[in-house]
């Protein structure tokens, strides 16, 4: 049995080398889009396109944008001087929020009303609009609270801060969203790299012929599968582990937990992954059909329905139920606690144990299927 | 023109006998659509909080009333160590722990300062800071809430002015984070259909040797590159008026601006996307190597580097300009704008003429490419 396996692995690693190009893009590519997408895509928002329509021209609203600018959260790109321009700026673009003080901001302050100030976000990028409204409603809060401050402080009373806030960041003190993204980065690379290849090699040779000639011969379908898998396993390993490097030398993303465990994780993962390529194969007759199955089922899936960017809690229940049905869902989880939290088993056995019954799911309906091609 | 639309009808002939194929490319987006469109989605409410209350006074538990009525939070476990919040956080049960210190009734009723500690998860640095934002809101109100109440007492006098923010947002007044995935969904449904269907249908011809055959017959190069071309525009138009429908339909997102407008961009967009997948074909000798360019060459950069999940103004200033090489960039705008703003060709006319210029560009150069590749 053995040596039947080795023979079919033998076979794929001389037709792998045999594809340069193919080769080429299987190494090359992943290195590149890690380099491009860990810098490219983080959530971190800063210089906000701000304009400004003062109509009250006081030193407290000058003061209010002066806080704003002095963060680099905000920077104020214009100032306009009538209500028609703010649809305007807002329409092309040009400035993500309108901050318009009425005239009475000022005297509202000092005659003890409540003053406000209109804030006009645009907010078809939902996500970029809820972090600049608590940003605003953050300053409105200091603003309001220096007012407080110094009025009691005329008063006669003391000023200070009744209640502080002390936050502390576990993990990851910066707030960096790169290093959160990267283990979905990893995880996306690795599962499309693994399913395609794998569903397409097999389909090649169901389009060939040559799965008939393997069909006759004494060789077993697990064998096959096993045989076909090998290659592609160690293949996409060791395209893990230069991912892994490079995320070290390029983002600083240090593995805080085991590297053995992170390894052995990682080829659960790779196995699952292949699994799902061979039963991708198992029910396409081409390889068009085979791509477009694999990229429907890995692409988009694994970026929106694996907790990689889009908070899984936030999702409807269905949808939550449905998330199960990408490996990247539980690796994810498994990388981010090994890699930013540095926790052991303990806190991913579940993850691990999905992952094997996702392989085991997957290899058993695509030999049923298989056998049942055979028969036929 | 007998020639071309004979090859045509040969296509899609073809496309009928794979009845997988035609079920992926009519059916998959649709069900693609509903399910991740009700995925996309960053709101950010249930927050799962613990809360650490030393103090166990009636001030204490007003505080915490504070976060509860806020409706962001949900606090799903009452601790008493510190040992209990580490291990709730590596576990990944809660966001954030609130701690609330046993001298917090005493100092405050004294006047004096007490520090309460918020520990949280920042693995997820985005939800984090937005988290964050609710958490400082809530304590620098109730903050101020006791200075006024102290002025009040110092001064029988009204209370002091302040200020709060009036936020009004627009397009998208709900702040739904699906208003603005959904359309960037559409054109990314529409690209991975039509370029790597494009693209793998060539190489597939060539690998049985279909397309030797028609080098040798009479059929001229660009009658066989229309004749090609089209029946991937027809399906990937097709794939814009079915996943618009869902959106439409379903989603109950109604397109404010013009919809013809909307679908001549459409078609502007799918020639580009046809002339990568053309392009592709021309570098690629199996299908394997094919799809491989046409996942990690085109697919994932489109999915990253469009714009449609991550705000292109927050990349790196030398990242931006590779973003304009994306062609899915302008028709994500462009739909965006349409169906969320309005807007109209006027408002649209940069994105479009870029769009149009770069679908000719693409389509051109590919189709010598291809011409030169068949002589």
């Amino acid at each position: 049995m053995l040596t039947r396996i080795f023979a079919i692995a033998k076979k794929e690693i001389r037709q792998l080398k045999r594809d340069k190009r193919m080769l080429y893009v299987l190494f090359i590519w992943p290195f590149i889009l890690l380099i491009l997408f860990g810098y490219a895509i983080n959530f971190d928002v800063h210089h906000i396109k701000t304009v400004v329509y003062d109509l009250d021209k006081s030193e407290d609203s000058r003061y209010f944008i002066n806080m704003l600018t002095s963060s680099n959260y905000f920077d104020v790109v214009g100032y306009i001087d009538s209500e028609k321009k703010i649809n305007e700026v807002i329409d092309a673009n040009i400035a993500r929020i309108v901050i318009v003080f009425p005239e009475d901001f000022s005297k509202n302050i000092h005659s003890n009303r409540q003053a406000k100030i209109q804030i006009l976000i645009s907010a078809i990028d939902a996500n970029t609009a809820s972090i600049v409204s608590s940003y605003i409603n953050a300053a409105t809060a200091t603003f309001s609270f220096k007012i407080v401050e110094e009025a009691l402080a005329v008063k006669g009373g003391s000023p200070y801060i009744p209640v502080n806030l002390s936050p502390r960041f576990w993990f990851n003190p910066d707030l960096n969203s790169t290093l959160f993204l990267i283990p979905g980065l990893i995880s996306m690379i690795l599962i499309m790299t693994a399913v395609i290849s794998i569903a397409m090699s097999i389909v090649r040779e169901k389009e060939k012929g040559s799965i008939e000639q393997i069909n006759v011969s004494p060789i077993s379908s697990i064998e096959l599968l096993i045989g076909k898998t090998m290659p592609y396993s160690v293949l996409s390993l060791i395209i893990a582990s230069t991912i892994l490097l490079a995320c070290y030398i390029l983002f600083g993303a240090t593995i805080k937990g085991s590297i053995l465990l992170l390894f052995v994780s990682t080829f659960i993962f790779l196995f699952a992954s292949l699994n799902l390529g061979i039963l991708i194969s198992s029910i396409s007759d081409s390889q068009q059909v085979a791509f477009q199955l694999s990229a429907l089922i890995t692409i988009l899936p694994s970026f929106l329905l694996s907790g990689f960017v889009f908070p899984i809690e936030s999702m409807p229940p269905a949808i939550q139920i449905l998330t199960n049905i990408t490996p990247v869902k539980f690796y994810i989880v498994i990388l981010r606690d090994i890699m930013l939290k540095g926790v052991g088993i303990e806190a991913f056995w579940p993850q691990l144990i999905y992952l094997l019954i996702f392989s085991f799911f997957f290899l058993t309906v695509a030999s049923i299927i298989n056998r049942k091609n055979k028969v036929d | 023109m007998k020639t071309i639309l004979n090859i045509i009808i040969k296509e899609f002939l073809q496309l009928k006998r794979d009845p997988k194929l035609f079920s992926i490319i009519f059916v998959a987006p649709a069900i693609q659509l509903i399910l991740l469109g009700y995925a996309a989605n960053l709101d950010i409410f249930n927050i799962s909080t613990a809360v650490y209350d030393m103090d166990k006074s009636v001030t204490s538990r007003s505080f915490i009333e504070k976060f509860e009525s806020s409706g962001y939070f949900s606090i799903k476990y009452y601790v008493d160590s510190y040992n209990r919040i580490t291990e709730l956080i590596d576990n990944g049960d809660v966001l954030w722990t609130l701690v609330i210190p046993n001298d917090f009734e005493k100092k405050l009723k004294r006047g004096e300062q007490v520090s309460v500690q918020a520990l949280f998860d920042g693995s997820d640095g985005n939800k984090t800071s937005i988290t964050l934002g609710y958490v400082t809101s809530i304590v620098s109100s109730y903050s101020s809430n006791i200075l006024l109440q102290k002025s009040t007492m110092l001064n029988a006098k009204q209370p002091f002015g302040t200020v709060s923010p009036e936020l009004r947002f627009w397009y998208n007044p709900n702040l739904k984070t699906r208003f603005f995935m959904l359309p960037g969904i559409v054109g990314l449904i529409l690209t991975i259909i039509t370029t790597t269907l494009m693209a793998m249908g060539i190489v597939k011809e060539r690998e049985i040797g279909t397309l030797e055959q028609i080098i040798v017959s009479p059929i001229k190069p660009y009658q066989l590159i229309i004749g090609k071309t089209l029946p991937f525009v027809l399906l990937g138009f097709m794939d814009v008026l079915i996943v618009t429908a869902v959106m439409v339909y379903w989603f109950g997102i109604s397109i404010k601006g013009d919809f013809f407008f909307l679908m001549i961009a459409s078609l502007i967009y799918v020639l580009s996307s046809i002339g990568l997948g053309l392009f592709i074909s021309t570098i690629s000798k199996t299908q394997q190597q094919a799809m491989m360019v046409a996942t990690f060459g085109v697919l994932l950069p489109m999915n990253f580097l469009s714009g449609f999940a991550f705000p292109i103004e927050n990349m790196p200033g030398w990242i931006q300009p590779i973003t304009y090489l994306i062609p899915l960039r302008y028709y994500i705008t462009i739909i965006r704008g349409v169906i969320l703003k309005g807007d109209g060709f006027t408002q649209l006319i940069p994105e479009i003429s870029v769009l149009l210029a770069a679908g000719i560009v693409i389509l051109i150069f590919s189709s010598l490419r291809f011409r030169k590749r068949l002589s």
